[in-house]
């Protein structure tokens, strides 16, 4: 495990580069294909709109995944990231036409939790349509 | 009909081997539009420490949920999959998923409670390899909803 960031030259409410992620319908019938979750809510809208959503929606792991990467891109080794969690709390919402939706990521070094291991918690960001997406989203990085 | 709260601390047999394919690596992460080579090029996976390609880190969801399956299709338990939404999900790493890695998944009931009217199970499943080393456990939270009112869904 090699992470490019230095724990020593880290502060508590350090922020990372920020990121947005395009999500098109497209999007979703690739992530269908490569996770395996083929549930109907996100690419049929018919389907959706029955059971009361206002479209497809994005999976909520494939939103998990996008925002990790803000914090995967800043540390340079994904296996930094010694824990993650999130709530899934609003959809993204995405409609059919060439654009989609966004998710935007924001993240920022929340606290520094062991000297010795070199653990930060990272608080993630995430929103779709002025809307939070996830909440309580947090990572443990264990740092150079 | 609420869940069978006697369900709470049951363990499932663990699953047979799920072998991580460098190709499926590849797969996911195009589908997450994620460009780390570590993720695609051994040569750069191994430059960071790593055996092989490593798996995104959400890689492993597809592995335990479907484990999880045999939580949540278990008639005896009574959860109306239909009403299943995703809640919560965590994951506490040993180590990255690599590929070449031969993975079983352990799943455990952790908590079955009803709170306003929704039906809520914490599932636990403990990720380890071919020699019997922990990699990686899986926390998922499944929320059966009373009414389908549509938020929420993830």
């Amino acid at each position: 495990m090699t992470a490019q960031i230095a724990y020593a030259e880290v502060a508590t409410g350090d922020e990372l580069p920020s990121a947005v992620f395009p999500v098109t319908r497209e999007t979703l019938v690739r992530y269908a294909g490569a996770s395996g979750d083929f549930n109907p809510i996100h690419w049929n809208e018919r389907f959706a709109k029955e059971v009361g959503l206002p479209d497809v929606i994005a999976h909520g792991m494939f939103t998990m995944a996008a925002a990790i990467r803000v914090v995967t891109d800043w540390a340079g080794d994904p296996a930094a990231v010694v824990e993650y969690g999130v709530r899934f709390t609003k959809p993204v919402v995405v409609p059919d036409d060439d654009t989609g939706a966004r998710i935007e990521v924001s993240a920022t070094v929340a606290a520094k939790l062991d000297d010795e291991a070199r653990t930060v918690r990272v608080d993630l960001i995430a929103r779709s349509a002025g809307q939070k997406v996830l909440g309580m989203a947090r990572a443990v990085v264990r740092l150079a | 009909m609420p869940l069978d709260q006697s369900f709470a601390g049951r363990s499932y047999p663990p699953t047979e081997p799920y072998e991580v394919g460098r190709e499926k690596i590849r797969e996911f992460a195009e589908a997450i539009g994620d460009p780390n080579p570590a993720y695609t090029d051994p040569e750069a996976a191994r430059a960071l420490g790593h055996e092989d390609v490593i798996a995104p880190p959400t890689f492993v969801f597809a592995i335990t949920f479907q484990a999880a399956g045999q939580v949540i299709q278990d008639p005896k338990l009574g959860l109306d999959y239909a009403r299943v939404v995703h809640g919560d999900q965590r994951f506490v790493y040993t180590r990255p998923v690599r590929a070449g890695d031969r993975l079983t998944v352990t799943s455990v009931i952790e908590t079955v409670r009803s709170m306003a009217g929704n039906e809520i199970l914490d599932v636990r499943g403990e990720v380890h390899d071919a020699a019997g080393e922990h990699v990686v456990t899986a926390y998922t939270k499944l929320v059966a909803r009373q009414k389908d009112d549509g938020e929420d869904r993830a």
